[in-house]
């Protein structure tokens, strides 16, 4: 797949030989040994003993503290990123996005990013910024604004490129890549022009009696993940209390190293355990951050603001728009965007 | 507005879309804007008791507005392999085998205008049955070619393309070699406007049938489901 190819490391080089995605599984071991021993990883021990609370026989704290993953803040998290990686961003359009990492990225110098999406305001603020060189997607939305307008102006403005699939086909691309399978066979693609835009895909024949000719999704390896959750424990386990999982464990599971942002880090996860939707062996990070996925929708905990959001929109109406909106809101740290947020309408 | 007996133009076209989904027995129901979701809503109030609706996020609601399943974009796509969904999409172009542009106008490379994406429009094609919904019939969106196909029409292996449905008539695929036929023209449009909006040729019966007119029954729902009157803004 174009674009998918283009990680960093020697693995993704070899992986792009063949034509299909390129992120590293050696980047994310590499990456999830470093956090392992970073000095954030040594705090997390009081909390991940806490999330515990009630065990017993209760271990040595040492014991304890030794599977722990680290708590970043996400600035710390978008440290361990680099140029060129390919990230997939959890959530679906404007719902359940990782957007105090995606703000994080937008105040680093990261560039040359292919970002992998059920696109939202997520893609069209790294489309804006610049730092988004491609996108990998079936639509980009902000759903109660049908057209992501940031992404529009890019597209049409020729400075971001695309990758435009079906949107099971992105589906199924993460599921062979949380799988470890180079493909997996789909009838969406067959006949539409998701064949010649994307000419590197290719066709499978059923080696049994039926014989069909199917699409072979490549696998879509991620350098990174970054999804939100409503809740997580110290230890990295993440839940949803929302109506949709969306498909946050795959882009998890897709990637080398995975970063879970959450409204609240609780000692001790309740609810129905089918809404634990990560586990802490899918995730190499934590950071809370409340109100992190504003000002997409993040249910039970707030609905999507719908007044902040004509506001992005209205951002994308011209250079001089966008540089007031980025200077308003993005310009500062987490806090300050909230602040801002916080602060109402400025006109 | 109705009120003076006579069916605005609105409540034919909900109605239309709703015969679409008849026969369809317990399928997913995707209606997308805001005349087929009427439509699907009225099939399911009426003819088609067995359909399944969503609430545009993962809840299934059956009849009275209850939560009767979940149905998460995952389990949606499975649905979508297995065949079971009956979709009414948009069109920002289609042409006389249907297929269907949601993607882009102009070249895909820099285009013109980029609009939604082919977002399931491919998959959705490919799988189940397909309807269209287009609010504005114009040779804009009639046209010969399309620039993106998104869902893929009669000549490239769509498994089972349903329905047109306009503000101006009703069209299938039951043309020679599956092309675009005119199956009836809404109350009041003369055949002839709806070939001049067309940007290709229409198979057109020699008789044209007007489009049923929603029963006082029907229009008594429609008005229920939609009190505002959202539809006559969306077909005026």
């Amino acid at each position: 797949m174009p674009g998918l190819s283009e990680a960093t490391s020697e693995g993704s080089r070899r992986a792009a030989a063949d034509g299909l995605s390129g992120a590293t599984e050696e980047r994310g071991s590499i990456a999830r040994e470093e956090a392992a021993h970073s000095p954030e990883a040594t705090g997390n021990g009081a909390r991940g003993s806490a999330a515990r609370e009630g065990a017993a026989p209760e271990a040595p704290r040492s014991e304890r503290e030794a599977p722990g993953i680290p708590r970043l803040t996400p600035d710390e998290v978008v440290a361990r990123l680099r140029d060129g990686m390919t990230i997939g961003i959890g959530g679906w359009g404007s719902r359940r996005k990782p957007m105090a990492l995606v703000r994080a990225i937008l105040r680093s110098p990261l560039r040359d990013l292919t970002i992998v999406a059920y696109a939202g305001p997520d893609v069209g603020l790294l489309a804006a910024s610049g730092q988004a060189r491609r996108i990998v997607t079936g639509f980009a939305s902000l759903d109660s604004i049908a057209l992501e307008p940031h992404f529009r102006n890019a597209r049409q403005a020729g400075t971001v490129e695309l990758t435009e699939l079906d949107e099971g086909m992105l589906h199924w691309g993460l599921l062979a890549a949380a799988h470890r399978l180079p493909f997996l066979p789909i009838r969406a693609g067959l006949g539409s022009d998701v064949m010649r835009v994307n000419p590197q895909l290719r066709t499978v024949r059923s080696p049994y009696a039926d014989g069909e000719e199917l699409v072979a999704m490549p696998a879509l390896r991620l350098d990174a993940a970054l999804v939100h959750m409503n809740r997580a424990d110290a230890a990295g386990n993440g839940q949803y209390l929302g109506p949709d999982p969306y498909f946050d464990d795959l882009f998890c599971l897709a990637a080398g190293q995975a970063y879970l942002s959450c409204e609240q880090v609780v000692p001790a996860l309740a609810g129905p355990p089918q809404s634990l939707l990560v586990n802490r062996a899918m995730v190499h990070g934590v950071c809370e951050t409340p109100g992190g996925a504003h000002f997409t929708a993040c249910p039970p905990d707030y609905g999507r603001d719908e007044e902040f959001q004509r506001r992005y929109a209205a951002s994308a109406a011209s250079p001089q728009a966008w540089q007031e909106f980025r200077e308003r809101y993005l310009s500062g740290d987490e806090a300050a965007y909230q602040k801002a947020v916080a602060a109402g309408d400025p006109s | 507005m109705s009120g003076t007996g006579e069916p605005a133009r609105a409540d034919v076209c909900v109605l239309a879309c709703a015969r679409a989904w008849h026969g369809d027995g317990a399928i997913l129901a995707s209606p997308m804007g805001l005349i087929p979701t009427l439509g699907a809503r009225l099939a399911r109030a009426t003819f088609a008791p067995d359909l399944l609706l969503t609430d545009g996020e993962a809840h299934l609601l059956d009849s009275g507005g209850n939560v009767e399943g979940w149905l998460p974009y995952r389990q949606v796509f499975t649905m979508v392999a297995a065949g079971r969904r009956h979709v009414m999409m948009g069109a920002a172009q289609i042409d006389s085998r249907g297929n269907q542009n949601i993607s882009c106008i102009g070249p895909w490379e820099r285009p013109k205008a980029q609009l939604l994406g082919v977002r399931g429009a491919p998959g959705n094609t490919v799988n189940h049955a397909t309807s269209y919904w287009v609010p504005r019939h114009s040779r804009r969106v009639f046209t010969g070619q399309v620039d993106m196909v998104c869902g893929v029409g009669t000549d490239r292996g769509a498994v089972d393309l349903r329905v047109v449905v306009t503000n101006l008539a009703v069209l299938d695929f039951g043309g020679p070699g599956r092309v675009m036929r005119l199956v009836s023209a809404h109350p009041d449009v003369e055949v002839a406007l709806v070939l001049r909006e067309t940007g290709f040729d229409l198979v057109v019966p020699a008789e044209v049938p007007v489009t049923p007119l929603p029963s006082p029954a029907e229009l008594e729902i429609i008005a229920r489901l939609d009190p505002e009157g959202q539809r006559h803004r969306e077909v005026p």
